[in-house]
């Protein structure tokens, strides 16, 4: 046997953007085990709701990401409606759908950026990134943050768009199509871009699913797993299908969410040429949520669930959230092992990790 | 040819103005509904502390003897969860972020008409109030 070498990867690595560690055991050059360890931010967000009233622990919870914040405060609003009993105005549905995918395209679009700087291109990175603006100015015109929107609330929405701002919006994400279309190229058949992720940290589908993989890294390895298709939201009346790759490497989980941007765009559009007239929420005075419920919903990252449970209070029994980067982590593990040292930060990024999320 | 996409990319953008803004040269241009720092109107205001108790980060300390309305600048997260409960809508979230500091900035606000009695509970020594107004 060749001699064992322990390498630390991580809390602090450049293509880490948030602190997980890995001990990879290398016999040469390959990784032979990965240990992962977690827990340097952990910020006890669940814990909060025993001084938090239910209707303002969703600010804390849409604070669980700084990139899929609308999913997180919809899943949650999503729990305790259902706890409830409520049901959302139409147009409030469309609303949420809308700000979502918008937040599908903003998170997939930072992911692209990240791995191109973990591949050191540097130019491709800030490309992406300047298309990403301008979902983040879409998110600062119509809800006034551009990365916490605090617009969802239990019952419905804080805020309405109006029909021609909506309009306006579908403009300028066709504009922004075409320079996707062009952007997007370079990843897909770029030799160097392929070089990096072709082949690397293949997941079998049978893999995928016993390791419980959720989100885009499943759906690379041919796992059909979108929660959007029990038609949440106003996800039941959209026209779509889930992206699917069958390679299961690096390259098929990059193409994959390239797909869904353009998916997403396609979502938008449609939703906007669907979304009612309309109240926006519903008043829901003097009940207290008491039962348990669970919410699941498709972040950007794959599937989140949200459990809460109520005792007829002003204050939540308990609340759960179950983050997708969390479920995909035995995934990663597994493609460390055998993997050469040098695509290790290829195979973290491409789970598109979220560590706070994970912590909560 | 993925080669040839990003080099023209790269070559007009060589001509284009850039993505970035000289900021704080060039001042950012806020949008309608940026939820940029808490004001409020302190004459309306009647201490009564529903702001404080929702505040999900306790950002927001009320003093009714003192008739003080204190901020933490760097803890409030702007969520606007006190603008939407105070019963006399005092409160706004304006556009314009507070500035930058090494310090964490604390606002205290007082009600004005009620200063000569608050003078006196000084003097009285019955309550301590912290600087009226303005960044500490
Ligand atoms: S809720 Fe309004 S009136 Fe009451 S203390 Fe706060 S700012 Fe003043
Ligand atoms: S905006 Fe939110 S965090 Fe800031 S003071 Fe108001 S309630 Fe507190």
């Amino acid at each position: 046997m060749a001699k064992r070498t322990i390498i630390p990867f991580g809390p602090q690595h450049p293509v880490l953007p948030e602190p997980i560690h890995l001990d990879l055991v290398l016999e040469d050059e390959t990784v032979v085990e990965a240990i992962p360890q977690i827990g340097y931010i952990h910020r006890g967000l669940e814990k909060l709701v025993e001084k938090n009233e239910w209707p303002e622990m969703v600010y804390i919870i849409e604070r669980v990401c700084g990139i899929c914040s609308f999913g997180h405060g919809w899943g949650y609003c999503k729990s305790v409606e259902g706890n409830l009993g409520v049901e959302v105005p139409p147009r409030a549905e469309y609303l949420r759908t809308i700000w979502h995918e918008l937040g599908r395209i903003h998170s997939h679009l930072l992911w692209l950026g990240l791995l191109a700087d973990g591949f050191g291109f540097e130019s491709l990175f800030m490309h992406t990134w300047r298309l990403r603006e301008t979902i983040l100015d879409i998110f600062e015109e119509t809800t006034g943050g551009r990365i916490i929107f605090s617009v969802c609330k239990v019952g419905g929405l804080r805020k309405d768009v109006s029909n021609e701002t909506l309009d306006k919006i579908v403009v300028r994400l066709r504009g922004l199509e075409k320079e996707l279309k062009e952007l997007t190229e370079v990843f897909l058949d770029d030799v160097s871009v392929k070089n990096r992720l072709v082949g690397v940290g293949a997941l079998t589908k049978e893999e995928a699913t016993s390791l419980g993989a959720v989100g885009p890294v499943a759906r690379g390895s041919g796992v059909s797993n979108d929660v959007r298709q029990d038609g949440h939201g106003a996800y039941g009346e959209l026209d779509f299908e889930p992206c699917l790759e069958e390679g299961g490497d690096c390259y098929a989980r990059c193409k994959v969410r390239i797909r869904e941007l353009f998916q997403s765009i396609g979502l938008i559009a449609q939703a906007v040429s669907k979304i009612p007239d309309g109240e926006i929420a519903v008043e829901i005075k003097g009940t207290h949520p008491a039962g348990e419920f669970v919410g699941r919903m498709e972040q950007p990252r794959g599937e989140a669930y949200y459990y809460s449970k109520g005792s007829g209070q002003k204050f939540l029994e308990r609340i759960r959230v179950r983050t997708p980067t969390n479920a995909n982590i035995p995934a990663l593990v597994k493609t460390l092992a055998g993997s050469d040292l040098a695509d290790v930060p290829m195979l973290v990024l491409t789970i598109d990790p979220c560590i706070s999320c994970t912590e909560r | 040819m993925a080669n040839l996409k990003i080099g023209g990319m790269i070559l007009r953008s060589l001509f284009k103005k850039p993505a970035t803004q000289m900021y704080p040269v060039i001042p950012k241009e806020w949008k309608e509904r940026t939820r940029g720092r808490i004001e409020i109107d302190i004459d309306d205001c009647i201490f009564c502390g529903i702001c404080a108790r929702k505040c999900p980060t306790d950002a927001i300390t009320v003093n009714r003897t003192a008739k003080t309305w204190t901020i933490e600048r760097m803890g409030c997260v702007q969520c606007s969860c006190c603008v939407d409960v105070c019963p006399k809508s005092c409160l706004n979230n304006v556009a314009g972020y507070t500035s930058p500091d090494v310090v964490k900035i604390v606002d205290t606000f007082t009600k004005a008409e009620e200063t000569p009695q608050v003078e006196e509970a000084l003097k009285s020594d019955a309550v301590s109030v912290p600087e009226a107004t303005g960044a500490e």
